[in-house]
This record gives C-alpha cells, sequence and structure tokens, in this order.
C-alpha cells in the first residue's frame, strides 16, 4: 500500500508536468488521436502528450515493459487511471490495436511476433483494421470465404471483407481467412497479419446514414503475405477471432456509459437538462411522460454502470473477460440506442436538422447537429460486434445453459 | 469497494440458503395459508433464525446486536425471499428496529433492541394512510397534553400489525397534512385503549392490518426525537426499508428464474426442449441482463448503508433499487407464468405465489413510478 500511495504521488507529479494543458480539455471527435504512418494531429499537443505517454509505456500501462508497455500493476494501472481522470487527461491515443488485437497478441502470438508488432501499437506507430464480416458472413461469420491458399513460403489472399472500420486509414489489418476447405466450418479458418499497403488490397468507403463513412468494402486480389504472419496455429483461428470479439464486445459496452469517450459535451449527456431547456422549463421537466422515461434510463445507466465494475471485478477474480461480456455488450448498445432516442425527445425538431444552413448556425447549432448525427450513428451499436439477436443466443446458451437451436440447424443442413 | 460479496458474506449467504431451503420453504407458506394460521408465520421457525443471529444483524452490539450490518441483513432477506417464508424481518427488524435505532432516546433502545435482537418482540411500522405510498401525506394527529400526547387517526396495510407488542406510529404533531414537517414518530405500546386492529388477508398471504387510533394517550417518553422533527429518521428509516426490500425482491426474481430456466431445459414440446426455441431463448436471456442489474444496485446500495456516516446518495439508490427491482419482478413474475404454461396457473404449483408476493412488494414503500418520480427529483428534474 506504501509503494502504491508513492506511486500515486510520483504520477500526479508527473501527469502535472507533462500533460499539456489543452490535453485537460474535452475532446472534439476530430482531435482524437488514432496513430498510424499517416496520423494527423489536429492540435499539435496531441502529438507531444501521446509521445510522451508512449515513452513510459503508459498508453498502454499493463502491458509488458519487455514489449514497449507500462508494465504496470493491475492497481497502479488503476491510480494512473484515477490520476488522469483526476485532471480530465485525454486518452493519448485510442485504437483497433490496443482495444482489440493486443490483448489477443500478447496471449496468443509468438515472441518475434509480439516484438515485431506489439511497440507499434504503444507508440501508435502503426494502426490497425479488422477483417472479419464479408458480403455473405455477417452473423454467421464463420461461413467466411476469403481464401488463403499456400504457394512456397507466402500466401496468397484473393476474397473481400465489408465493414471493415477505417480501412481506407489503417496501415495494417488482423484478418479471418480460410485456409482448409475440406474441414466443417469453424476449423478451416486461419488468423493473419497483414500490410494494407500490399499489392492487390482496395479499399472503398460505405456511406451511412449518418452521412458519414467510417466502414469500408475491403478487396483482396492476389495478395501476397508471408506464411509466418499467421498468429496461432494454423486452421485455429477462429479461436483467436472469438478471443478478440470478447475484447470487442467488452469496448463497445463502454458506449453505454456516459463516462469517457463517449461524453462528447452534447445535447445526449445532459438528457433532463436539454429537455428542460427546450421546453423552457425551471426546476421540473414539464412533460411528465418523458420525464418518467429519462428518469428510467438515468437508472438503467447507473445499474449498468455499476454492472460494469462488478463483472471487472469478477473478472480479477477468475481469469479475463467472461460470458458477462455478451451481457454487457448488448445492454450498452441498447442504452446508447435509448439514449439518442430520448435526445431526439429533449430537444425536438431542433434535433432533426441535417446541416446548417448559416455561417453562425442560427438555424442548427453545431452540438444539434452533432445529436442528430450521433442518433443515427447509434442504430449500428446493435449490429456491429456482433448483433443484439446473436448476443442474446450467446447468452442462451453459455451462460443459461439452453439447447443450441442454431447448431441443431446448421448439422441438420449438413 | 467490491460490489462482490466477501468470504464471510458467502458464509453467511450459504448458511441461509441452506437453512431456507430446508426448513422454511415455499411449502412452509403454503401450509400457513392453507390452515389458516392464525399468527401468519411459524414462531417455530422464527425462533430458529433469531437463534442464526438473523433478528440482531444490523442492531449495535450494545444493544444485543451482531453488527453484521446491513449487507448480512440484505443477503438474509434475499435468501427468505427465494423460498417466501414469512417472518416479521422486514416489519420488525428491517423498520421498526432501524427507526428506534436511528431515532429513539437511550430509554427505547435499551428496552426494544434487545428484545428484538433475541426475538421477543414484533413490532409494526403504522405509516401509511391510504391505498398509495405517500409519506409526505400525514393526518394522524398527535396532539400534545400535559402528560403526553393523544392519538387520533387511522393506518393501513401496517405489517404484521395483529401479531405486534409496539408500534411505531408515524404521526403528524403540526403543519397541514401534505406538509413535509411537523412529523413526529412514538412507540406505543399495542395494548394502550383506544388502539384496535382491523386485519387483512392479502394476496401475498403476509399479515398485515387497519389500525384505528382512537383517542390514544401515549406517555412524553413515547415520543422518539424531538417533536415535529421526524421527517429526517423517517426518510433514512424507509430508504433502508426500500433497500432490504429490494433485498427480498432480488432473491425472488432470482428464485422464479432459475426456475423458468430449468423448466426450459426439461420440458419437451415438438420433440426438442422448449429452451432451444429462440422466442423463448431471447426473452429469457433478456430477463437475466436485467436481473444482473438488478443484483448490482441491490449490493452497491447495501454496501453504502454500511458506510455510516460516510454514506452516498442513499435516496437515490434507494428509489433506484426500489424502482428497478419493481420492474423487474413484475417481468420475471409475468414469464415466471407465461413460460411454465398451464401448470403455471394451477394453486398446486409453486410459481404463482413468487407472483402475488411481487405485487405486494411492489406496492410497499412504493412503486415503480412513484421512485422514478422520486429519483427524477433527486436528481433536479
Amino acid at each position: 500500500m506504501q509503494d502504491l500511495e508513492s506511486f500515486r504521488a510520483e504520477t500526479r507529479a508527473w501527469l502535472e508536468e507533462n500533460c499539456p494543458a489543452s490535453m485537460r480539455t474535452p475532446m472534439p471527435e476530430d482531435e482524437v488521436v488514432w496513430g498510424g504512418r499517416n496520423a494527423e494531429f489536429k492540435n499539435p499537443d496531441s502529438k507531444v502528450w501521446l509521445d510522451r505517454m508512449a515513452d513510459k509505456g503508459w498508453t498502454t500501462p499493463t502491458w509488458p515493459a519487455e514489449y514497449g508497455g507500462g508494465g504496470l500493476s493491475k492497481a497502479e494501472s488503476m491510480v494512473l487511471a484515477e490520476e488522469m481522470q483526476r485532471i480530465k487527461a485525454r486518452p493519448p491515443l485510442v485504437s483497433f490495436g490496443i482495444s482489440m488485437l493486443g490483448p489477443v497478441l500478447l496471449e496468443m502470438a509468438t515472441h518475434e511476433q509480439k516484438l515485431e508488432h506489439i511497440p507499434k501499437i504503444v507508440r501508435g506507430e502503426i494502426r490497425w483494421c479488422q477483417g472479419y464480416s464479408e458480403p455473405g458472413a455477417g452473423s454467421d461469420l464463420a461461413g467466411l470465404g476469403t481464401k488463403a491458399i499456400l504457394d512456397g513460403d507466402e500466401y496468397v489472399i484473393n476474397g473481400s471483407k465489408i465493414w471493415t472500420s477505417y480501412a481506407d486509414k489503417a496501415d495494417w489489418i488482423f484478418c479471418l481467412v480460410r485456409t482448409d476447405f475440406e474441414a466443417p466450418k469453424h476449423s478451416g479458418i486461419s488468423f493473419i497479419l497483414f500490410d494494407m499497403a500490399s499489392p492487390g488490397v482496395t479499399t472503398k468507403p460505405i456511406k451511412l446514414i449518418s452521412g458519414n463513412s467510417v466502414f469500408c468494402e475491403t478487396f483482396f486480389d492476389n495478395v501476397r503475405v508471408p506464411a509466418g504472419n499467421v498468429v496461432g496455429r494454423l486452421n485455429d483461428g477462429w479461436t483467436i477471432a472469438k478471443r478478440l470479439l470478447q475484447h470487442e464486445r467488452t469496448m463497445i459496452s463502454g458506449f453505454g456509459l456516459s463516462s469517457g469517450r463517449n461524453n462528447r459535451g452534447g445535447l445526449a449527456d445532459s438528457l433532463a437538462q436539454t429537455a428542460m431547456s427546450y421546453r423552457g422549463d425551471t426546476g421540473k421537466l414539464s412533460d411528465p411522460a418523458l420525464r418518467d422515461q429519462i428518469a428510467q434510463f438515468m437508472i438503467d445507466s447507473e445499474a449498468f454502470s455499476l454492472t460494469s465494475q462488478r463483472s471487472a471485478q469478477e473478472a480479477k477474480q477468475s481469469k479475463g473477460p467472461n460470458a458477462t461480456s455478451s451481457m454487457l455488450k448488448n445492454y450498452g448498445c441498447e442504452l446508447n440506442k435509448r439514449r439518442y432516442e430520448l435526445a431526439l425527445k429533449a430537444a425536438g425538431t431542433q434535433a432533426l436538422g441535417w446541416e446548417s444552413l448559416t455561417e453562425d448556425g442560427s438555424d442548427f447549432s453545431a452540438r444539434e447537429l452533432d445529436t442528430t448525427r450521433q442518433w443515427l450513428r447509434s442504430k449500428g451499436n446493435s449490429i456491429e460486434g456482433g448483433t443484439y439477436e446473436v448476443q442474446l443466443n450467446v447468452i442462451a446458451k453459455r451462460v443459461l445453459g439452453l439447447p443450441d437451436m442454431t447448431s441443431m440447424v446448421a448439422s441438420n443442413k449438413k | 469497494m467490491s460490489l462482490v460479496l466477501n468470504e464471510d458474506q458467502l458464509m453467511l449467504q450459504e448458511s441461509a440458503r441452506d437453512f431456507c431451503r430446508e426448513k422454511a420453504t415455499v411449502a412452509v407458506l403454503r401450509k400457513l395459508r392453507d390452515e389458516k394460521d392464525p399468527r401468519g408465520f411459524s414462531d417455530e421457525l422464527w425462533q430458529a433464525m433469531v437463534g442464526l443471529g438473523w433478528a440482531g444483524m444490523a442492531i449495535p452490539e450494545a444493544y444485543g446486536g451482531f453488527e453484521f450490518g446491513y449487507s448480512g441483513l440484505g443477503i438474509v432477506l434475499e435468501e427468505t425471499g427465494r423460498t417466501l417464508v414469512p417472518t416479521p424481518l422486514v416489519s420488525t427488524v428491517l423498520l421498526c428496529a432501524t427507526a428506534i435505532n436511528l431515532a429513539g432516546s437511550d430509554a427505547q433502545k435499551g428496552e426494544l433492541l434487545p428484545k428484538v435482537a433475541a426475538g421477543e418482540a414484533v413490532l409494526a411500522f403504522a405509516l401509511e394512510e391510504g391505498a398509495l405510498h405517500r409519506p409526505s401525506n400525514i393526518a394522524l394527529g398527535a396532539e400534545k397534553t400535559a402528560d403526553g400526547y393523544t392519538l387520533n387517526g387511522h393506518k393501513v396495510f401496517v405489517l404484521d400489525a395483529h401479531v405486534a407488542e409496539h408500534f411505531v406510529v408515524v404521526a403528524r404533531s403540526s403543519d397541514p397534512t401534505d406538509s413535509e414537517d411537523g412529523i413526529s414518530l412514538f412507540v406505543v405500546d399495542a395494548a394502550t385503549p383506544g388502539i384496535s386492529v382491523q386485519q387483512l388477508n392479502m394476496v401475498d398471504n403476509r399479515n398485515a392490518g387497519n389500525v384505528r387510533f382512537d383517542n390514544v394517550k401515549v406517555p412524553a417518553d413515547a415520543l422518539m426525537g424531538a417533536e415535529g422533527q421526524g421527517r429526517a429518521a423517517l426518510e433514512r428509516t424507509l430508504d433502508i426499508g426500500r433497500i432490504g426490500l429490494a433485498a427480498e425482491m432480488l432473491g425472488g426474481v432470482q428464485e422464479v428464474f432459475e426456475r423458468i430456466v430449468d423448466y426450459l431445459q426439461q420440458r419437451t414440446q415438438f420433440g426438442v426442449q422448449i429452451g432451444a426455441f429462440q422466442a423463448l431463448q431471447h426473452r429469457a436471456a433478456i430477463m437475466y441482463s436485467e436481473i444482473e442489474l438488478c443484483r448490482s444496485l441491490v449490493r452497491k446500495a447495501l454496501l453504502e448503508l454500511d458506510r455510516g456516516d460516510d454514506a452516498e446518495d442513499i435516496p437515490a439508490l434507494a428509489s433506484m433499487c426500489k424502482a428497478k427491482l419493481s420492474e423487474v419482478y413484475e417481468l420475471v413474475s409475468n414469464e415466471g407464468i407465461q413460460m411454465h404454461g398451464g401448470i403455471g396457473m394451477t394453486d398446486e404449483f409453486d410459481i404463482g405465489f413468487f407472483i402475488k408476493r411481487a405485487r405486494v412488494a411492489q406496492q410497499t414503500l412504493g412503486d415503480a413510478s412513484y421512485h422514478r418520480d422520486r429519483y427524477a427529483s433527486l436528481r433536479g428534474f
């Protein structure tokens, strides 16, 4: 405990000295640092902050120092998080490398693979994207058809992926490919890493209902990848894929928390105050039905946040992400969707503008327009990372031990 | 602060669960109902629970209790909620002992708390005056006299009223009926002339009664705390009561849910276990998720209660617990019947006892809409 207190004092002093003032303010979406070869730093302080944190390995506090991580204990990393929270420090780096790929590589990759990839994730030098879903393989992910055929000491990859988040901005991809065409569908998949700059890789952004294009279609035309880039055993990629999905769900469930990155300073952060101000109410929200719905939403949010804490405490006592991750993912997504539906109700037609036609935003403010776009964006929460319905299947089967109808259907087809 | 049970709490949970499953089963409630038991609970069973320390769980050691805290009492309530066994835990231990401990004089505490801990007294909390929980709307009057007070008014739905030796009475000593102020609490001997109890036969078969106070003369030392200043202690007592009741409801919710999942695995139709059907799987998975939220809320609220003076946000936590548990117990008890099909509608099958208890527990100390309204006010809207 003594050590932890001195660690806290040192950390506090270091942060005080090294966290630039502008990195202690709320983070607009366009100042989020994703890293990569073509990293953009709209605010130059972001680069300073990233480098200082990366030098200490504190972009990934609990990863082993051997690979550039912070080497902190769980308790120390909690202290670091609390001290960062205390000064409202921004996360220096946000990436799929940190939240999804890194934990899986640390668990399952070879020492050489870790040495090659982990330090670059820690420093934000390489930006990763995820090659999972395909046009014909969504909820039935294991039905994927992208082929990798061994030719000498290289795999030749052909096929396409869809819903690849930020593929057009990513440097490398972690990708599921079929390497055995005879085996049952779950047993012929491998997990492979390759450079998006390889000849034969093309990406095409997909325009969404929100007007944004965070997802891409990604095409592979005779892409040659060294055979050593397979992670884990050949044809055992499904095991890794599932492990990684648990990390992804844990990340997405964070969308339901009212803190953290989701705290955008928008109308949805303070639903009750928003609703009251658009109605000219003081003291009490005048629409009793909306008041009840907001109260119900807030109670569920607080209960959800406590459940995330409890789940983390239970996970610490057992072994990493557990079956609760499906439940948290689902609940978090539904909460986020409810949050934005309520934001729309709170602000009436002012939350239904598409864009401003004035220079000063006198028709629609930036906050209002952002709320509208985020509302549309939120509809994807219960589709990405495994749909709401698939997660309910997972809970029913793995947590409740109910019979697996989907495998009955699959075995009937065979 | 950990939301996971520690070693001691796990041991308590296990022993309480074993006791309820062996001795205090749903069959006990059924028998009491069928035999129209005049006391409405088994005194023998209650004394066995007292022997396990349940009655003194949250009472200070100085007054004969065990100081195991509200987390301990919550665990016990949760287990009794699983088997629906009627006990004076809610009326006597959760509500009255709490109120006396918070607001009572040393003499009142010294007289009554050791008796509660030893299982020697049943106490009843006389609060409600209408069909709905309205603690800020108290009309029962307490008029000051030369040597004490005279109580006049009518209380309804008083838990364990007809077997209580004492009442804790919420009365108005000044200010208009709907005022937050002017509330006084009294400890009144049930044998005082002018008190009449009319027993109620409730759907959940737990004891309750309406109590009339007709020129009931009580001595000055029956007053708990200062005259007209009872609101704070009342609110805290109610919040503790709501959290404890939510713990009991959590037990019922989990029990019904486990029975549902068992049935989905056993019952076969169309040649498969009905648990293979997605229409049922998804509803079960949704219930599971809601129950996980309930568990976190109740655990958090109990933990906070045990932090004593450092406790944070108790009123909001109490309202969150009671609102959420009321909602989820309604959902799960309804599904309990629906998912069991026709057998769920029979009296012979136990699931009906749970839906009956659920509805009474939902109304007790405020239902979901009462507490969402209160929560909204507490959060400033």
